[in-house]
């Protein structure tokens, strides 16, 4: 046996230097300065959390009741997303508005506001705009009910119209002899009519 | 490059104003030259366009920092793809794509008309002429892609990483092409109307147009649906926003003329309906562009607003008063020719369709208009958003899909009482029982359960005429059913490519019932830590968190969120939604993180992952779990209205004789004297 020893990765290294990199493996893994490879992070902390955005908070119970979500989907955020506080705050992580609108809400909720008051405490501070729908009230209501009173009014004007166009267009009456007088009898008429019945879809 | 390109844009402006110029002498005076002159600007006009667009993409690959628009929007580190596209992805670059298309269907429509229809192409020439001459113009003065900046940056910005997404390559040419060839079937109106040759035959040289435009219309709202699914994160695929609605509006037009023009063809009837719904197409598309662009609403698309949109407002506003004048001065010219028989008719009941198609239209643009209106009537802003839309838009939209159905199974010209029996009785059937199905099985959401017991008597409707129509052939021709199935649609390809189109849209509308149904919670979890959340179906879905990972990877560094999924308590696969940080070639952030949703889909519902954020750094990462039900048929729902509107839109389809007997020219029972 040769002073050498032959590890993977090592050659032609005697006993002194395979002792010294030993000590130097040992050292480096315990001293506190040396840069640590990605896989050697202390559990759970991530190498880059810049590259996850901004910090988020953990959800509470609070943030998934169905009356906060319901109050926060009649909102508008108003960062000028469009979105309501709930889906902005949900989808856009880089928006600074809805968080804040979200704790307003709950802080709201914490005082014992109700659903309405919370709602009407915004449009307060906010204005109307700060409603996903205008209120049903004074010029909002031609907005919700201009369509549907439009469709109906039109519908009935259609059916008028078309009552007094099928007056006019329907066929005036033909003195005519029928083709079964001239050999077809009563029950082939029917069968050609239901026939053509069917045809004429 | 960029001179090359200003050049052409130019050219393309001189040319357009002479292929106007040339278009209306010649069309008005009838000389052969000048007529010859336009149709020749329009092909010019193309070419030239063409090699704007060339350069322009050849200062996209070339990474010319120095073009302005190049460094607002692609970077070096940019994949191939999305450079290619970058030509759309901006204000500057779109208009020169909407330019270059209009000028390629103008060129096409000069090219591809039938002979008997020559007479109309010189009007046709001068109008897509002056159209394309309006976004040239709009590109050379107002936003022009090839500005170069004072000093050369090293790396470009990039682009919006929303916009990096398959969806968003094909979605806005898709929509783009739906808009722009409205113009040549509104060109061809304007030409019947100038030239008062007002019968149906103009009809017959729009028909391939308008359907090719409407279905590249529901291709790209499909498309548009799809990538807001995918990419915008917040869970749906509708959000009633401006945009969209502005690309809804001239689709439910477009739609409502391609039921309406049938009566016109069969009949003669409803000339100034079927004009007045081309030219409201047309102006709705062009809308649909200054709503994009102006930013007069606010909306997620507002990476392409600038003021541009008010040279949009002005264009619209001249280009409405002079069609509707001349429409209004032709009106005594489009008499019917005959008169409907009937209330009980398949022409009575198209009628009460376009009623619906354009009173949703109208509730749309309402509903899109009304923030501005109340500003100016009552001085306060308030805000339109799903809940009116929804309120206002799902109780006509039931009707339409209950007239979908009604409308096949009521006779051309008039009706009779044993026939409507016998026609009614399997899909009011089926109806009811689906309605009782759902009963039985406990539902009871309103909207839904109309929606789907709809859907059945609509898929009835629909069977019921394949099935007659291919036993027909079954028993005349002795065919074997799948083969008379297979010649039913490809002799009848309008009608039975029709019937496929509703198909499709009763799976669109059980899909949208679907999403009555959405359940969602938010989860902070640390690895190994679980949150459950129960479908409407009654499974229990177990979220565990495995943990975050880190990597980079092209253009982006990314923080990726894994979660195992189990249904019942059985594993079934793993979630993965990420975080981007985008970055330049220097490595330098270029934009906020955005989100990339993890999604599995199935036929019953999609599992939908999104990573809000982690909490100081570590591992415990914060979720929203959504699962909305029947998100699949959306997609599959569109693939089968394109397929439809492929097979009607396909040419042949049998001789005209054979077309007027489909038509219902019923057989009177009676000999005149």
């Amino acid at each position: 046996m040769t002073s050498d020893c032959r590890i993977v990765g090592l050659s032609d290294c005697n006993r002194r230097q395979f002792l010294g990199l030993f000590a130097g493996g040992l050292l480096l893994s315990v001293h506190p300065t040396i840069r640590q490879s990605v896989d050697s992070l202390p559990a759970g902390r991530l190498y880059q959390p810049d590259w996850a955005g901004r910090p988020a908070d953990p959800v509470t119970a609070k943030d998934n009741l169905a009356v906060i979500q319901a109050i926060e989907k009649r909102l508008r955020c108003t960062c000028g997303c469009g979105l309501d506080i709930y889906t902005c705050r949900t989808t856009d992580f880089s928006c600074t508005y809805s968080p804040a609108l979200h704790r307003e809400v709950l802080a709201k909720y914490d005082a014992g506001q109700t659903a309405q008051q919370i709602i009407d405490g915004f449009v307060r501070e906010h204005g109307q705009a700060s409603l996903m729908a205008p209120p049903k009230r004074g010029f909002n209501l031609v907005g919700y009910f201009l369509p549907g009173t439009a469709v109906l009014v039109a519908a009935v004007i259609l059916t008028v119209v078309l009552r007094r166009w099928t007056r006019a267009g329907a066929p005036a009456p033909v003195a005519g002899t029928p083709l079964g007088a001239q050999g077809a009898t009563p029950a082939e008429l029917d069968r050609l009519r239901r026939e053509l019945e069917g045809l004429n879809t | 490059m960029t001179l090359l390109g200003t050049l052409a844009l130019w050219i393309a402006f001189l040319l357009g104003i002479w292929g106007a110029i040339a278009g209306f002498a010649g069309g008005h005076s009838g000389r052969a030259d000048l007529q010859q002159s336009a149709r020749h600007a329009v092909f010019a006009m193309c070419a030239v366009l063409l090699a704007a667009v060339i350069s322009l993409e050849i200062a996209l690959f070339h990474h010319d920092f120095n073009v302005e628009y190049v460094a607002a929007y692609t970077s070096r580190n940019l994949p191939t793809f999305y450079t290619w596209s970058a030509l759309y992805a901006g204000q500057k670059g779109s208009l020169l794509f909407w330019a270059t298309v209009l000028s390629i269907f103008g060129s096409l429509a000069q090219w591809l008309t039938a002979p008997r229809h020559r007479v109309y192409l010189p009007y046709v020439a001068a109008v897509t002429c002056l159209v394309a001459t309006f976004f040239v113009s709009v590109t050379l003065f107002a936003a022009n892609p090839f500005d170069r900046l004072p000093y050369t940056p090293v790396d470009g910005r990039g682009m919006n990483p929303q916009l990096q997404n398959p969806g968003m390559v094909f979605h806005p040419p898709m929509l783009y092409l739906g808009y722009i060839s409205i113009t040549i079937p509104f060109a061809f109106a304007m030409s019947a109307l100038l030239l008062k040759k007002l019968d149906a035959d103009w009809l017959v040289a729009i028909r391939k147009w308008t359907l090719l435009s409407w279905l590249f219309l529901s291709i790209g709202i499909c498309l548009g649906m799809w990538w807001a699914y995918v990419e915008l994160g917040w869970g749906g695929y509708w959000a009633w926003d401006p945009v969209e609605n502005a690309s809804l509006l001239p689709w439910l037009t477009m739609t409502a003329f391609l039921h309406s023009v049938m009566i016109q063809e069969k009949r003669g009837m409803l000339k100034k309906w079927n004009l007045g719904l081309i030219i409201g197409s047309w102006l709705l598309s062009i809308f649909g562009t200054f709503l994009t662009r102006s930013g007069v609403i606010s909306s997620v698309h507002s990476f392409t607003q600038s003021p541009v949109g008010y040279f949009f407002l002005a264009f619209l506003a001249v280009a409405a008063a002079a069609s509707f004048t001349l429409y209004g001065r032709r009106l005594p010219l489009l008499e019917a020719e005959a008169k409907l028989e009937s209330m009980v008719s398949r022409e009575a009941s198209f009628l009460f369709n376009n009623l619906l198609f354009i009173g949703i239209a109208f509730s749309v643009l309402w509903g899109t208009l009304f923030p501005i209106l109340s500003e100016l009537v009552q001085g306060t802003k308030v805000t339109v958003g799903p809940p009116f839309f929804n309120q206002v838009n799902i109780p006509l939209g039931l009707a339409l899909l209950a007239l979908t159905g009604i409308g096949p199974l009521i006779a051309w010209r008039r009706a009779s009482v044993p026939n409507l029996q016998r026609q009614f009785a399997v899909p009011a059937a089926a109806g009811s029982f689906t309605l009782l199905i759902l009963l039985v099985a406990g539902m009871r959401d309103f909207y839904a359960l109309v929606a789907i017991a709809l859907g059945g008597f609509v898929t009835a409707t629909v069977v019921q005429e394949f099935a007659r129509g291919a036993r027909a052939r079954h028993r005349q021709y002795g065919e074997a059913y799948a083969l008379a199935l297979g010649r039913l649609i490809a002799r009848n390809r309008r009608r039975y490519g029709g019937y496929i189109v509703h198909t499709g849209m009763v799976i669109l509308f059980i899909a949208f019932a679907g999403m009555a149904f959405k359940t969602e919670t938010e989860a902070t979890l640390r690895p190994g830590e679980s949150v459950s959340l129960r479908s409407p179906y009654g499974w229990t879905y177990t979220f565990t968190h495995l943990g975050v990972s880190q990597y980079q990877a092209l253009n982006r560094l990314v923080t990726a969120a894994t979660v195992e999924v189990a249904r019942n308590g059985k594993k079934i696969g793993l979630l993965s939604t990420e975080k981007r940080q985008h970055v330049d070639a220097t490595g330098r952030p270029t934009f906020e993180p955005s989100t990339a949703v993890g999604i599995r889909s199935d036929l019953r519902e999609d599992l939908y992952t999104v990573l809000a954020g982690v909490v100081n750094g570590t591992e415990q990462a914060v979720y929203r779990f959504t699962i909305n039900p029947l998100v699949w048929w959306v997609w599959y729902g569109g693939m089968i209205v394109a397929l439809g509107g492929l097979i009607v839109m396909w040419p042949g389809g049998g001789s005209p004789a054979v077309k007027r007997t489909q038509a219902g020219y019923a057989v009177r029972l009676v000999e005149t004297k």
